[in-house]
């Protein structure tokens, strides 16, 4: 009976505990599949909020700017690469440009004139180390706005182009190259060029600005420009980094000085020995200042010669032939050159010349045209006009017409066409309503 | 194993359509889901070409030129005086007014003092003051202490385009489905936008001046969320050829992403030439840029815009 019991007793026991098992079976398994679901609904949230960006994003419309862009650069790019070949001729390790480069919209029949008139060769002096890192960035900018461009190099290299001068590389050598350089030049291309330009392949220069500057000499003077220094030489003599030009008479005498003994190697400090061989020789050191006597040719940055402030100690101020000027009238609005020039400013300075502007601002410094080309002009004026549309001066456009002028800090006016503004400004101006009156009554 | 995967599914889906439930929930303006409407708005704005200037009448120029005046708010701070400084001597001359907005006073400090730290609050009650106090301009350029913006062509875009019409353009941004204009490169609004934004200012539920949305949203979108309460939507700003106007970088910036790309154009790639803004410059920089823009030039290359602008009185570095 007991037994019985006893059985009884183990099998409700048994019963109890497979129930109980059961249960935490079943409880374990119910805790699990909530896990479990949890977890879904989280991976569920979580991907198809990302779902959904992609797909927004893939049916907006394709950022058409984006495309735009590319598009239009990578067309702009192909039509350079195709036209870069129409542009240049090489010579041996010369590039003879034949079309310097235009900008859509602009009216550059000044600038094309001034090119025929004005040939430079410009010579920029570089090694093979700097091929990739300088000289490159120097062919890619402004370069290209000369009309025939040379890479002096101590070795030849035809895919470059470089002229190898048979000299080595150092500061040191830099009077050699320079010498060889300009026989070079002369031997070569004497009859493609009437001015030529020396600079480093650190110096960007502005050629058109520097046509401008030469525009009123004449390049069978024996004359050179630059950035002119005092020291060690009478006259003065130009900044190598800054760059310098020779007219052509002065390149004749600068190899004669070297036939005749009259020049020779004296130093490697190139821009004060080639200084004292044109000395010799009687070429004159130009003032190469604009009209209201600000420099053009630059030995630093922009913004050195814009912002800094140059320590009173520093050799800069015993060095420079005239007064210092500090500040934005340190610079030219038509600067020539600037030095020390890295691979990133060098494109920064070809965008901010020959690309950005500010649509329909009129200049403050508008210099006169020399004489041969104001006559030119006054030819070439009556085509632009007509073909604008507007020949009438503007009736009821007054300085102070726009009311608010006293609150308004800058004037919008409407303006006919007139093509040549150069023309207009034959007074130096500085006082810009001047500058409005005498269009009004011209 | 069975009743787990299924549940783990089940809860998939769930977690599926809790996450749409909320989005539809949370997304903004629901009156305003109608695709139709949004097609109709143009997202670029594109500067007008010279055909489009030469086929205006000369009267027609001379009252366009008279209209577009802009009205600069100049967002400084006060740690940071030399941006001030900097702004004043340099492109915000070329505003018709150059309005200074602070989030605190401080003296040597010309600017209206707004007394807030919150970004959008700091906006909210700039563009009020702005809009109180425009006079009879009736465009507005809202900039950060580091951007430099050329004013002249600014005009040029937005020349063609009349005010007492809603515009809200700059370097747009797609986020999902909200497009806003990008704070650093400069935000341009028309007088009626910014009569609209005033508008939807006082109704504290849709454009609070503190943000309350769930996540806490950039000063840049909270505009552009308001604005299309209003019905204004953001536009792409562009030159005739399609490059944007509007840049966060600056230029050396710029220059250096294309430098990198080893793209074949440096410049033709970095940015337009009639370029309206750039940012992330230094004071040094914008005074280099006064340079750059306004006098470096290669002689002999004209352009006959059809607009003169006259560069501003008691000025050298312009």
């Amino acid at each position: 009976m007991t037994r019985q019991r006893c059985c009884d007793h183990s099998d409700k026991e048994e019963l109890l505990e497979t129930r109980r098992g059961r249960e935490e079976v079943t409880m374990k398994g119910l805790s699990g599949s909530r896990c479990c679901f949890y977890m879904g609904f989280l991976v569920g949230t979580l991907s198809l909020y990302f779902l959904r960006q992609v797909w927004f994003e893939m049916s907006m419309e394709p950022d058409v700017l984006g495309e735009g862009q590319d598009s239009s650069v990578a067309a702009l790019s192909k039509k350079r690469q195709a036209s870069d070949s129409n542009n240049w001729r090489m010579e041996g390790a010369t590039l003879i440009n034949l079309n310097h480069p235009h900008h859509i919209g602009e009216d550059s029949s000044v600038a094309d004139e001034l090119y025929r008139k004005v040939r430079i060769l410009c010579w920029v002096m570089t090694g093979p180390s700097n091929l990739q890192t300088k000289a490159r960035h120097v062919k890619a900018t402004w370069s290209r706005h000369c009309n025939v461009v040379v890479f002096m190099s101590s070795i030849d290299d035809p895919d470059f182009p470089t002229v190898g001068l048979g000299t080595g590389e150092g500061r040191d050598q830099l009077y050699w190259k320079t010498i060889r350089a300009f026989h070079y030049a002369l031997e070569h291309h004497g009859n493609d060029a009437d001015w030529f330009l020396k600079a480093d392949d650190d110096t960007f220069v502005v050629v058109d600005n520097l046509r401008w500057v030469l525009s009123n000499h004449t390049p069978e003077e024996p004359l050179y420009f630059g950035k002119r220094f005092k020291p060690y030489a009478k006259q003065g003599y130009m900044s190598g980094g800054a760059g310098y030009v020779l007219s052509k008479e002065a390149l004749r005498r600068f190899v004669e000085g070297f036939k005749t003994k009259v020049c020779t190697h004296t130093t490697s400090v190139e821009d004060l020995a080639l200084g004292q061989c044109l000395e010799k020789m009687g070429v004159l050191a130009m003032d190469s200042r604009d009209t209201l006597q600000r420099e053009t040719f630059h030995p630093f940055v922009p913004e050195h010669h814009l912002t800094g402030k140059f320590s009173k100690s520093f050799w800069y101020w015993s060095y420079c032939y005239y007064p210092i000027v500090e500040g934005p009238r340190c610079c030219s609005d038509l600067a020539v050159s600037f030095h020390y020039v890295d691979a990133e400013l060098m494109y920064t300075l070809e965008y901010w010349t020959y690309h950005l502007r500010a649509y329909g601002y009129r200049y403050r410094y508008r210099p006169p045209l020399s004489q041969g080309l104001v006559e030119r002009q006054a030819q070439t004026e009556r085509p632009t006009v007509g073909t604008a549309g507007r020949g009438r001066t503007p009736a009821g456009i007054t300085v102070g017409g726009d009311g608010d002028q006293s609150k308004a800090e800058s004037g919008a006016k409407p303006l006919s066409d007139k093509g040549g503004k150069e023309t207009l400004g034959k007074i130096p101006i500085d006082n810009n309503r001047t500058a409005v009156t005498q269009e009004r009554q011209g | 194993m069975l009743s787990e995967g299924s549940s783990f599914m089940k809860g998939m889906a769930l977690g599926g359509i809790f996450c749409l439930l909320l989005s539809l929930l949370g997304s903004f303006t629901p009156g305003m889901q109608s695709s139709p409407e949004d097609q109709h708005h143009h997202h670029h704005i594109k500067a007008p070409t010279n055909d489009e200037l030469q086929s205006l009448s000369e009267p027609q120029m001379v009252e366009l030129s008279q209209k577009v005046r802009v009205y600069c708010v100049i967002m400084v701070q006060p740690k940071v005086l030399v941006y001030w400084a900097t702004a004043k001597d340099t492109w915000g001359k070329h505003c018709d007014q150059a309005v200074f907005y602070s989030s605190e006073s401080a003296k040597a400090l010309e600017a209206v003092d707004l007394n807030e730290q919150d970004e959008w609050a700091k906006l909210h009650k700039a563009l009020k003051h702005a809009y109180d106090n425009s006079g009879d301009l009736r465009w507005f350029f809202v900039a950060r202490p580091t951007t430099f913006a050329i004013i002249e062509n600014l005009k040029y875009l937005v020349l063609a385009k009349d005010p007492n019409e809603p515009f809200y353009i700059g370097h747009t941004v797609k986020s999902g489905e909200l497009e806003y204009v990008e704070y650093e490169s400069g935000i341009v609004l028309s007088y009626e936008a910014l009569r609209r934004l005033v508008n939807v200012f006082k109704d504290g539920e849709k454009c609070p001046e503190r943000g309350r949305s769930l996540w806490k949203l950039s000063e840049e979108k909270q505009l552009a969320i308001c604005l299309k309460y209003t019905g204004v939507f953001a536009e792409n700003g562009e030159d005739t050829q399609g490059k944007g106007l509007f840049n966060s970088k600056s230029v050396g910036s710029l220059i250096e992403d294309g430098m990198s790309k080893n793209s074949l154009d440096v410049v033709e790639g970095c940015c337009s030439d009639l370029a309206i803004t750039f940012s992330g410059m230094s004071p040094n920089q914008m005074q280099v840029m006064m340079f750059g823009v306004y006098r470096l030039r290669p002689y002999g290359h004209n352009f006959h815009d059809s607009l003169i602008f006259l560069p501003p009185d008691g000025s050298d570095n312009d």
